[in-house]
């Protein structure tokens, strides 16, 4: 084969690798990432009703209940605004507590209820999860902001 | 005044270092032998001072003195001796300084063995190094000093996070740090190579040592944190693809490429601008790596208090890090030039693609990893990439890489012959196939579970751990073929040889490992009254309740869980939950009997309120998964060998062909 010929074919199969690359992390991308909503947009319908997503807040006192299995876990997510009802199934984290900040993934059932497939609780004591700190932050700025006009 | 001495001898170091960054460099270039010769006692001057600076901190932990602010954040008298040694690094400030620390110990090094190494090279590489040491310690000073006083001083401190007192915690983060500082050998040696306009086979052979050494710990280091979130976080996960994870892995990825890449420089001369470039982007991704971590721009276990001055000086300093040593290479790299020439199909073209296939993959993850910062900053609200992500892109990029790891040593340098390459390996592909496709057949009795389960990604898995050792076989018996006495045949073959192939058997293990606990694990939450049974995977786990006991600075309640197979007790395993005093967090210690075909592994969820005695219990068979951490040491055990090769030994003159030492060294011996 001629340099100009081989030359061709490197740049051919490079520009081909490089395609197929990007059309894995964006096919990957599209189907894996999960939007991050507040209770308050949760409320407000503009949270998607088909897939999955993310939200943030704190466990709100007194709403954690079990069901007879001991597994099946009640609890409301709560940005001091709005608040919205989880289940979820399996062994919660150390540090899911009432009152402490949580993010749950999962999925609004057609009866009102976030089905989550994953609750994440902070690390330690001082750390906040930034989705439950966030929706804190917006819910407390929706908050002052009429009074502010 | 132990804490002031610390602050005080790391401002020493920085003047060191200020001076070290630019005199030998400048006397590289002007050819002058007197400020080239200062870097090395201004090496070994800077790791005494920042050793000095580390050893105040440890005497600030060790006799818990809580009027140092970074002590009594992350201490407590409570603590145990270990746990208040490795509490130096639990924190963002210390880990800083432990950073420093590895640098000017890397540095010393480089000084100390590179007696053998053009005078201007030397300069010019501690002389880089010098220039980083001073962004770390005027990072410190400036924004994260350990050393900063409380005043008054805290009756006592506030204790490590749990999570972190741990084993693993005490060596992970050294580990993993020696690897992330190694790298910047690497990236001293590409400047200092710019910077001189010459790269040949002997500067290859220098860093191929360091890099590979920096390798080896990083291996080390990211299998340790692994293991950790296996056992520490009680999930049962070996890796979740968290952006503190990738953080470590994205520049392991890079510089596995680079330490192939290398290989290809040294003996053909091929390669040299990408190996160059590997080494900047190995080096720049660690940076970002440590940052990332440390700085609280990500959140998961490993990252604290964010401050946006610590943001700016980070940005700043990797946007400057990265780009002059992109100029620099745009404008030095045609000097260097781009090295030998190879054919389309040679062992170089197959090195290359899986350079690339290596580079793509890292990309990927980087993107996956830092795709949430930027829609963040750019406002489109936040969101998060998940595991499915990172499972999606990487496995598809490393099929044909393995494909192409089992071909590259068989295949000859400059110009392969695909029929003759064909040939000997055709019996090894059948053979790995025919393998992977019957396997999974007999799994479901080997490991007792209720059928056989039988699927195209075990098969594919399966097939790419065999593929490598097939092809590991045929390459052994081609090398180990010939006349004479069979032991000096295999003598015969050099160490780096042998290091390589056991990091690929290395990489098989990885690969059945993951296969295998991925597509046979069993996992059942269930709730447990005292006395109940469940069985999983051909176990069967009986609770006896849960007693309680009192640790050293915490509260546990052990559960008491019998495991059995057919009849027959396998041990008792004794999961914890605790309650650390200090900081009242509680803590899951789960159970796990390791066995070389599975591990049983049992952990506490919470105990069920108004039972008598019930506990919602985890409970996993995770076949084969010590595999996953075996395979990983294999690699690190194969890097060790492969620099003890005595190619790479010090050589006393230089410029010396390797062959001639070679021989002299026999000689000698």
């Amino acid at each position: 084969m001629k340099p100009r010929q081989k030359r061709a074919v490197y740049i051919v199969v490079a520009i081909a690798a490089v395609g197929l690359a990007v059309g894995l992390v964006l096919n990957a991308l599209k189907d894996n990432v999960s939007l991050y909503f507040t209770p308050t947009q949760v409320y407000n319908k503009e949270a998607p009703q088909d897939r999955s997503f993310r939200i943030g807040g704190l466990v709100e006192e007194g709403s954690i209940q079990r069901e007879k299995d001991g597994l099946t876990v009640h609890f409301m997510i709560t940005d001091l605004k709005q608040k919205l009802p989880v289940i979820y199934k399996g062994i919660l984290p150390d540090l899911f507590k009432e009152g402490k900040g949580v993010v749950a993934q999962g999925k609004m059932e057609a009866d009102g209820v976030m089905h989550a497939s994953e609750v994440l609780a902070k690390h330690d004591e001082n750390y906040m999860p930034p989705e439950a700190a966030d929706a804190l932050k917006k819910a407390k700025a929706a908050d002052t902001a009429p009074a502010a006009k | 005044m132990i804490p002031e001495l610390g602050h005080f001898s790391l401002i020493v170091a920085l003047c060191l270092a200020i001076v070290l960054g630019v005199l030998p460099i400048l006397g590289a270039a002007r050819n002058n032998s007197v400020f080239m010769g200062v870097a090395r006692p201004l090496a070994y001057g800077q790791f005494v001072f920042v050793s000095l600076a580390f050893a105040s901190l440890a005497y600030a932990f060790m006799s818990n003195d809580f009027s140092v602010l970074y002590v009594a954040e992350h201490s407590n008298s409570q603590l145990p001796g270990q746990y208040r040694f490795a509490a130096i690094w639990g924190g963002h400030e210390g880990s800083l300084l432990l950073w420093a620390l590895f640098l000017s110990v890397w540095t010393a090094a480089v000084a100390a063995f590179s007696r053998h190494l053009p005078e201007e090279m030397v300069a010019r590489v501690l002389g880089v190094m010098g220039l980083i040491s001073v962004g770390f310690i005027l990072f410190m000073l400036f924004t994260s000093s350990p050393f900063a006083r409380l005043l008054p001083a805290a009756a006592d401190g506030r204790d490590l996070n749990p999570l972190l007192q741990d084993p693993g915690l005490v060596i992970h983060p050294p580990m993993l740090y020696m690897g992330y500082v190694g790298f910047s050998v690497a990236y001293a040696f590409a400047i200092s190579a710019l910077l001189g306009g010459k790269l040949d086979a002997t500067w290859a052979r220098w860093s191929r040592t360091w890099t590979t050494v920096a390798w080896v710990f990083m291996t080390i280091g990211i299998a340790l944190g692994s293991g950790w979130a296996y056992y520490e976080l009680g999930w049962g996960g070996w890796w979740f693809w968290d952006p503190v994870e990738n953080a470590s892995f994205m520049p392991w990825l890079l510089g596995t490429a680079l330490i192939h890449s290398l290989a290809v420089t040294e003996k053909r001369g091929a390669f040299k601008s990408w190996t160059v470039l590997l080494a900047i982007g190995a080096f720049s991704l660690s940076l970002l790596g440590t940052f990332l971590v440390r700085s609280g721009v990500l959140t998961s276990v490993h990252s604290f208090a964010a401050d946006p001055k610590r943001g700016i000086f980070i940005l700043s300093f990797l946007v400057l890090v990265i780009g002059i040593s992109l100029l620099l290479f745009a404008w030095r790299a045609p000097k260097v030039g781009l090295g030998g020439k190879f054919d389309m199909l040679s062992r170089e073209s197959l090195l290359l693609s899986n350079n690339v296939l290596l580079s793509v993959a890292s990309a990927s993850v980087f993107i996956g990893t830092l795709y949430p910062l930027f829609m963040d900053a750019l406002g489109y609200g936040k969101l998060s990439v998940g595991a499915p992500y990172f499972e999606a892109v990487f496995v598809p990029l490393m099929i044909p890489m393995v494909l192409l790891m089992g071909l590259g040593p068989l295949a000859r340098w400059k110009k392969m012959s695909v029929p003759d390459l064909t040939q000997r390996v055709k019996w090894a592909f059948g053979s790995a196939l025919v393998l992977a496709l019957l396997l999974p057949l007999l799994m479901g009795k080997f490991l007792s579970l209720e059928s056989n389960k039988w699927s195209p990604m075990i098969v594919v898995g399966l097939l790419m751990a065999f593929w490598i050792i097939a092809t590991l076989v045929v390459s052994l018996r081609q090398r180990w073929a010939g006349e004479g006495a069979f032991m000096h045949r295999v003598r015969k073959q050099s160490l780096s040889y042998y290091g390589m192939q056991l990091a690929h058997l290395g990489v098989a293990l990885f690969i059945i490992g993951v296969t295998l606990v991925k597509g046979y694990e069993t996992e059942r939450d269930v709730r447990m009254n005292v006395g109940d049974t469940v069985m999983a995977g051909g176990y069967e786990f009986r609770f006896n309740g849960v007693t309680e006991t009192q640790g050293a600075n915490f509260v546990a309640g052990v559960g008491h869980v019998v495991v059995s197979r057919d009849g027959k007790l396998q041990g008792e395993l004794l999961p914890e939950k605790r309650q650390y005093n200090v900081s009242g967090m509680p803590l899951t210690e789960a159970a796990i009997q390791t066995g070389i075909f599975r591990d049983l592994y049992v952990s506490l969820g919470e105990a069920i309120p108004e039972s008598d005695g019930a506990w919602a219990v985890r409970v996993y068979i995770k076949p084969f998964i010590d595999w996953i951490w075996a395979g990983c040491l294999l690699m690190a055990l194969g890097g060790i060998l492969a620099v003890s090769d005595r190619r790479y030994r010090i050589h006393k003159k230089a410029g010396l062909p390797s062959s001639v030492n070679r021989f002299s060294q026999e000689q000698a011996s």
